[in-house]
């Protein structure tokens, strides 16, 4: 082929390479920030707001419904206790590895599902099951086997978690599109390599999904069991709940509850950061 | 360019012998492939065209070993083909590069000479500035490029395309059979090219071979015989398209009654 026929089509390409690609727009951090944060800012502004209504109507006495400036002190004084602190941290550490050991589980479970159609007929609906079923129901269960231990909350946090993790390996494999498998394979990708290079992250993004979902019922099911199992000598966040009402301390109560939803959310960030970070990768957002 | 007197002496690049291919079993199985027999050229480049149901995309995964046949021989000369296909295939969680370079990777090439190879097969289809984006922020023409050059660090001397160009724009089209054309030249690929598109085949290939539909088997052949390069709307391009189009609307016209 001719030398300026080469040229003319890599000036050709250039060309149309520009032209497809197109200008776009950047926004600034600041705007960024700003557009995520307003939003909610509004809505607990508005929150804070039916509350204090709901105070001004009337409809309770103050002692048994406080304000949310009641509350809000209460919960300074809160965090500036050590005792507090500690709990927090009893709490964590029963998520952690009550999650931790989930996501093992969930992970080698799912896997093993995605990949036997005979471990698929038999465990596949049953996991959907165990995934639906309230995780309070295995505390009487988990009472009479382990008695009112660690391990009994450790045995309903697993497996509160657990089946959601599994089931999003296992629709995160199933929904590989197969073009990539086949591109992967014919590009030399077998076996395990195929797992490692293609089938693995193709996965990713319900993976995170499965996770995220696992969190919420492994934290639904830690608050369910510290109610519940009160062990004494280790202060926890959801004892301290139960404490509060029993000692007629509302403001303390609620400060409770704002401190668990608080962590629900904080931990629910962190994986939309994940989530996020995959999606803008991938370019869908 | 070889010469056909230089082609005939080497050993074929593919030959395919009785090649069936059928899915289902006992009454209820359809045949996509019926006893369909093949010679490609070391260095040739053939297009394989034919209407819905000719079986043709189940011919290439075949020959990529994608897929087995259930009966005849398959011999590529102990190359493994590089399929390209319709979408890119794009890994969306790699790079450009790391798309490219993963073949490489996966034959145990070290890290630098990676990088190099990529850098150098990307220049090749004119997207080196492009080696750090993600595969979404390019244009369709361009991912299928980056799929190209992907394709090419396979390293093997046999091409396989499953109408590649079938989702792009005409003019995206026109000019990447041209870099097709360099490409194939460049590298002495042998490259068997389906499409429904015969202008596209006659743009394209050294001989175009018609598939029947279901089941799918060779049913005409034609040599194109005009000299490169060519243009896909020259009169002679035309001319032949129509000969093919109409032989392959006589094949259409079998299944009506």
């Amino acid at each position: 082929m001719a030398t300026n026929t080469v040229a003319r089509t890599a000036e050709e390409i250039a060309g149309l390479d520009a032209l497809d690609l197109g200008g776009e727009r950047a926004t600034t951090p600041a705007e960024k920030v700003w557009s995520a944060a307003w939003p909610k800012i509004a809505a607990v502004a508005l929150a804070l707001l039916l509350w204090q209504a709901v105070v001004w109507s009337g409809w309770k006495d103050e002692w048994i419904l406080p304000a949310p400036a009641t509350v809000f002190d209460d919960l300074a004084q809160l965090v500036q206790k050590g005792s507090f602190w500690e709990a927090v941290a009893t709490t964590a550490q029963r998520a952690i590895t009550g999650f931790t050991f989930a996501m093992v589980i969930g992970l080698l479970l799912g896997v093993a599902v995605s990949r036997s159609r005979i471990l698929r007929t038999a465990l596949g609906s049953f996991i959907t099951g165990l995934q639906t079923m309230p995780s309070i129901a295995w505390f009487p269960l988990a009472i009479v086997l382990f008695q009112l231990s660690e391990q009994a909350i450790f045995f309903v946090v697993v497996l509160g978690a657990a089946p959601s993790i599994a089931n999003g390996v296992i629709s995160g494999v199933d929904f590989v599109p197969p073009v990539l498998v086949r591109a992967g394979r014919n590009l030399g990708a077998r076996g395990l390599a195929l797992y490692r290079y293609v089938i693995g992250p193709a996965s990713l993004p319900a993976i995170v999904a499965g996770l995220k979902q696992g969190w919420a019922f492994a934290w639904r099911s830690l608050m369910a069991g510290e109610l519940l199992v009160v062990i004494p000598g280790a202060p926890a966040i959801g004892s301290n709940l139960q404490h509060a009402r029993e000692n007629t301390d509302y403001p303390g109560l609620i400060s409770h509850m704002i401190v668990i939803l608080v962590i629900g959310i904080i931990v629910d960030a962190l994986f939309n950061v994940a989530n996020n970070r995959i999606r803008r990768r991938w370019g869908l957002i | 360019m070889t010469t056909v007197e230089a082609r005939t002496t080497l050993a074929p690049a593919v030959t395919l012998t009785e090649v069936s291919k059928a899915y289902g079993r006992g009454q209820t199985a359809v045949l996509a492939l019926d006893r369909l027999s093949l010679t490609v050229q070391p260095g040739e480049f053939v297009c394989l065209v034919g209407a819905s149901g000719c079986g043709k995309s189940t011919l290439l995964n075949i020959v990529s070993g994608l897929d087995s046949a259930s009966a005849g021989t398959i011999d590529t000369g102990g190359h493994e083909p590089a399929l390209m296909f319709q979408e890119p295939a794009l890994f969306p969680w790699r790079s450009v590069a790391a798309n490219v370079e993963l073949p490489l990777k996966l034959r145990g090439v070290k890290r630098s000479e990676r990088r190099e190879r990529a850098r150098e097969l990307l220049s090749v289809v004119h997207l080196a500035d492009f080696a750090g984006r993600q595969p979404h922020e390019l244009s369709g023409g361009m991912r299928q490029r980056v799929a190209l050059a992907r394709t090419l660090a396979m390293d093997s001397p046999i091409l396989l395309m499953d109408e590649p160009f079938g989702a792009l724009d005409a003019m995206t089209r026109d000019i990447l059979h041209d870099e097709l054309e360099r490409i194939w030249t460049e590298r002495q690929l042998t490259i068997v090219f389906v499409t429904h598109n015969v202008r596209e085949a006659a743009r394209l290939g050294d001989r175009i071979v018609v598939l029947s539909s279901r089941p799918g088997r060779p049913v005409a052949e034609f040599e194109v015989g005009l000299d490169r390069p060519r243009r896909i709307d020259s009169p002679e391009i035309a001319s032949l398209a129509a000969t093919v189009t109409d032989r392959l609307k006589e094949e259409v016209r079998r299944h009506g009654h």
